[in-house]
C-alpha cells in the first residue's frame, strides 16, 4: 500500500464530510426556525472541520507541497470521490433531513469501524468526529420521526424523499479496488461488514416514523469513482469560484 | 394550523460544583427538542456541562407588587447574620 | 365624579412614572414584570425588536458568501459569524418577548415592511473583500453602538447585550484580517480590499444614525439608558478609532475632506449623504425586497416543518396519558 493509496481513500471519506457541509452550509440563514438554523450549521461546522483534518493528513503524505485548501479547492469533478447521496439539493427540509440520516447512520457507523484503523491518524480523527456524528444522527433522527409522524403534509414530504433518497444508499457500501487494498491492510474498513445493519438501523427508524421502507432494488452509484450527478458541477463551480478565479493568493 | 412553538426557559451548569444558571430561553416543539435546541444555542461556546429546560408557563413567579410583603419583613432580621454578634477583637476562628 | 377619577388616575400615574423614572436614574433595573410606563415598553419593544432583525437580516449578506469562501478557514470563520447573528437574533427576540409579544407578531412586523432593521443590510456584497470591510467596519460601528447597552435599563436587554458583546469580539477581528491579508496580497487583492472600503465607509457612518438635530429619540433614550451618547459623539469615536486603522492597512478613506484637527483632536470629515441614508430606509435600497422575501420565505416554507414537529409532540403526550392510565 502506498502514500496515494492512502490519499486516495480519505478522498472517499472527507470529500463526502466537505460537500455535506457545503451543502448545509447553503441553508443557514434559511431554516424553519432560528433553532433549527443554529443546530443545522453546528453540523456543518463539525463536517468541515473533519474534513480539514483529513485534509491536513493529505498534505502531509502528498510529495507535493500542497496544503489543506489546494485538496479542497482546486481539484477536478472527476477527483472528488464523495458518494452521490451528500451532493444531492436542499429540495425542502424533508430532503434536508432524510439526506442526513441517511448519511450520518453510515457515518457513525464507519467512524466506530475506523476507529480500529492501524493508523494512528485515522484513529484520533475518527474518535473525535463520533462524538460529533453521534449527536447528527440523533438530531436527524429525531426530525425524521416528527416528520413521519408529524402531519399529513409532512408525512408525505418526508415520504417521498426517502423514496427518491433511498437509491443512493447502496453507494455507500461500495468497496471500490483501493478501498479494498487499503481495508485489508488494516488502515481502512470493509464498509460491506455492517451494510445489514445499517438497512435494520434505518428500516426500524422508519418503521417507528411510520414511513414505508422503498422496496426498490435498483441504485445509483458513481460518485466513488468520481462520476458525479449534474449537481457536482455548481456545487464546485460555488465553491472553487474564489480559488479558480484569483489563482495561487493567500486568503 | 396556525399554533407556534413554546417557549422554555435554558438553565445551565458551566461546570461541576456550580450551580445551573438561567442563560436565556428559546422556542421548542417539545422537552427533548428544547434540550437539543439549547445545547446548540447556548453551549457553542463550551458555556457547559449539564442542561436544563423547563417550559416557561410552568414557571410561577413572585409579583412584584407584592415585593413589600414578600422581602421586605427579611431586611430588619438582622440577627441572622453574623456581623450582629459582639466578640472580643482578639478571639480568633469564629 | 367621573373627572375627578382620571384627575386621581393621572396623579396616581405621575406619581408611579416618578418612582419608576427614579429608579432608572439610581441605576436600578427594570425587569419585565416590574410595572413600567406604556411609552417604555412600546420603545423597548421598537427598538429590541429592530435590533433583532437587524441580526438575522445581517446574516444574509455574509451569508450570500459562504458558499465561496476562498479557504476552509475562512468558511468555517464565517461560517461561525453567520450562526453567531442567529443566536443574537435569538437572544434579542427572547429578551423581547419578556414584554409581552411573541417571536411570530415580530417576524409579522418584519415581513410587513412594518419593522425596521439597519439599513447597512441592504447594500449588496460582491467581492469576498466585502466580508472584510463588514466585519471591520459594520461590527465596528455595531460593537460602538452595543457596548453601551450592556447596562441599559432593561434587565433582560442588557444581559442579552452582555452576551452578545462577549460573543462579537472576534467578529471585528475575522473581518480585519481578512483586510489585512488582501492588503499584503497581490494588486488585485488590494484594489478589492480598497474598492470594499470605497463602498462601506459612508453606509457604516450612517449606521450610527441620523445627526442628533435630526434624531427623535435621544433625549428619552438618554433618560432610559438605551443611548449613552449622541449618534454624532458615535460617529466620531467611530471615525477616530477606525481611520487610523485604515492607516495600518494602506487604505484610502473615502472622503476627500478627511483631516486629522490638532485643536479638537478629532478627524474633520465631510458631509454624509442623507437623502441616500432615508431612500434606504424607505425601502429603495439595492436589496431591501431579496432580504425581505428571503426572510419571509424561510419562515413560511419552514411552517409545515413546525407543524409537523407540534403534531409529533400532541401524539406523545397523548400516548403518554394513555400509557398512565
Amino acid at each position: 500500500m502506498t502514500n496515494e493509496n492512502l490519499i486516495q481513500y480519505i478522498y472517499g471519506i472527507a470529500d463526502n464530510s466537505l460537500i455535506l457541509g457545503q451543502r448545509i452550509s447553503e441553508l443557514c440563514g434559511h431554516g424553519p426556525t432560528l433553532e433549527t438554523d443554529i443546530a443545522m450549521t453546528n453540523m456543518a461546522l463539525d463536517l468541515l472541520g473533519q474534513t480539514r483534518s483529513y485534509f491536513q493528513y493529505v498534505a502531509e503524505l502528498s510529495p507535493k507541497a500542497i496544503t489543506e485548501d489546494d485538496v479542497a479547492f482546486l481539484r477536478t469533478e472527476r477527483e472528488y470521490k464523495n458518494v452521490l447521496l451528500v451532493e444531492q439539493p436542499n429540495t425542502d427540509f424533508a430532503y434536508i433531513i432524510v439526506r442526513q440520516y441517511f448519511f450520518d447512520v453510515f457515518h457513525f457507523m464507519f467512524l466506530k469501524a475506523l476507529e480500529n484503523s492501524k493508523n494512528i491518524n485515522f484513529q484520533a480523527i475518527a474518535k473525535k468526529s463520533l462524538k460529533e456524528v453521534s449527536y447528527h444522527k440523533r438530531f436527524s433522527g429525531d426530525w425524521l420521526k416528527r416528520l413521519g409522524d408529524g402531519t399529513e403534509e409532512s408525512k408525505q414530504k418526508a415520504q417521498k424523499a426517502v423514496n427518491d433518497l433511498w437509491a443512493y444508499t447502496d453507494e455507500l457500501f461500495h468497496m471500490t479496488e483501493n478501498d479494498k487494498v487499503v481495508a485489508e491492510a488494516g488502515y481502512g474498513v470493509d464498509t460491506t461488514s455492517f451494510k445489514d445493519e445499517y438497512y435494520a438501523v434505518i428500516t426500524a427508524l422508519l418503521q417507528e416514523a411510520t414511513l414505508d421502507v422503498p422496496e426498490t432494488k435498483y441504485f445509483q452509484k458513481g460518485g466513488k469513482h468520481g462520476i458525479h450527478t449534474e449537481y457536482m458541477g455548481y456545487i464546485l463551480s460555488d465553491m472553487q469560484y474564489m480559488q479558480r478565479t484569483y489563482p495561487d493568493m493567500k486568503w | 394550523m396556525k399554533k407556534n412553538w413554546p417557549l422554555w426557559e435554558v438553565f445551565v451548569r458551566s461546570k461541576n460544583g456550580l450551580e445551573h444558571r438561567h442563560f436565556g430561553s428559546l422556542h421548542a416543539p417539545d422537552a427533548d427538542m428544547a434540550l437539543k435546541n439549547a445545547r446548540d444555542v447556548y453551549t457553542r461556546r463550551s458555556e457547559g456541562v449539564s442542561i436544563w429546560v423547563v417550559e416557561s408557563k410552568n414557571i410561577k413567579a413572585s409579583n412584584p407588587d407584592d415585593n413589600g410583603e414578600m422581602f421586605e419583613p427579611a431586611a430588619d432580621k438582622a440577627y441572622r447574620h453574623p456581623t450582629f454578634y459582639e466578640l472580643p477583637d482578639d478571639i480568633e476562628h469564629m | 365624579m367621573k373627572n375627578q377619577d382620571t384627575m386621581q388616575d393621572k396623579e396616581q400615574m405621575k406619581s408611579l412614572e416618578d418612582i419608576f423614572e427614579a429608579k432608572i436614574a439610581r441605576d436600578e433595573k427594570i425587569e419585565p414584570k416590574d410595572w413600567m410606563p406604556e411609552k417604555y415598553r412600546k420603545t423597548h419593544i421598537r427598538q429590541i425588536s429592530q435590533h433583532a432583525h437587524s441580526e438575522i437580516v445581517g446574516m444574509l449578506p455574509e451569508g450570500n458568501w459562504i458558499s465561496r469562501a476562498p479557504s476552509l478557514r475562512r468558511k468555517v470563520a464565517l461560517l461561525a459569524k453567520v450562526q453567531d447573528e442567529a443566536g443574537h437574533g435569538l437572544y434579542l427576540y427572547s429578551a423581547c418577548e419578556t414584554l409581552g409579544i411573541s417571536r411570530e407578531e415580530l417576524y409579522d412586523q418584519l415581513h410587513s415592511g412594518k419593522a425596521k432593521y439597519s439599513s447597512i443590510f441592504n447594500y449588496p456584497t460582491l467581492t469576498w473583500a466585502d466580508i472584510g470591510a463588514i466585519g471591520w467596519l459594520v461590527d465596528g460601528a455595531a460593537i460602538i453602538n452595543q457596548v453601551p447597552l450592556c447596562s441599559t435599563s432593561f434587565g433582560p436587554y442588557a444581559r442579552a447585550m452582555v452576551r452578545v458583546c462577549k460573543e462579537e469580539s472576534f467578529h471585528q477581528r475575522q473581518g480585519y484580517e481578512i483586510m489585512m491579508t488582501l492588503c499584503n496580497g497581490t494588486q488585485e487583492q488590494k484594489d478589492m480590499a480598497q474598492d470594499a472600503l470605497d463602498r462601506w465607509w459612508w453606509p457604516a457612518l450612517m449606521m450610527l444614525g441620523p445627526t442628533d438635530d435630526e434624531s427623535t429619540h435621544t433625549e428619552q433614550s438618554m433618560k432610559w439608558k438605551l443611548k449613552r451618547k449622541t449618534n454624532d459623539e458615535l460617529r466620531q469615536q467611530f471615525i477616530d478609532q477606525t481611520v487610523p486603522q485604515a492607516d495600518i492597512l494602506g487604505l484610502k478613506v473615502p472622503d476627500e475632506d478627511l483631516q486629522y484637527n490638532t485643536e479638537t483632536g478629532h478627524y474633520d470629515f465631510g458631509e454624509i449623504d442623507w437623502e441616500e441614508f432615508w431612500q434606504v430606509v424607505k425601502g429603495h435600497g439595492m436589496c431591501n425586497k431579496e432580504r425581505i422575501s428571503a426572510r419571509k420565505n424561510a419562515w413560511d416554507e419552514g411552517e409545515w416543518v413546525r407543524d409537523a414537529a407540534l403534531a409529533y409532540a400532541d401524539k406523545q403526550a397523548d400516548k403518554e396519558v394513555k400509557e398512565a392510565v
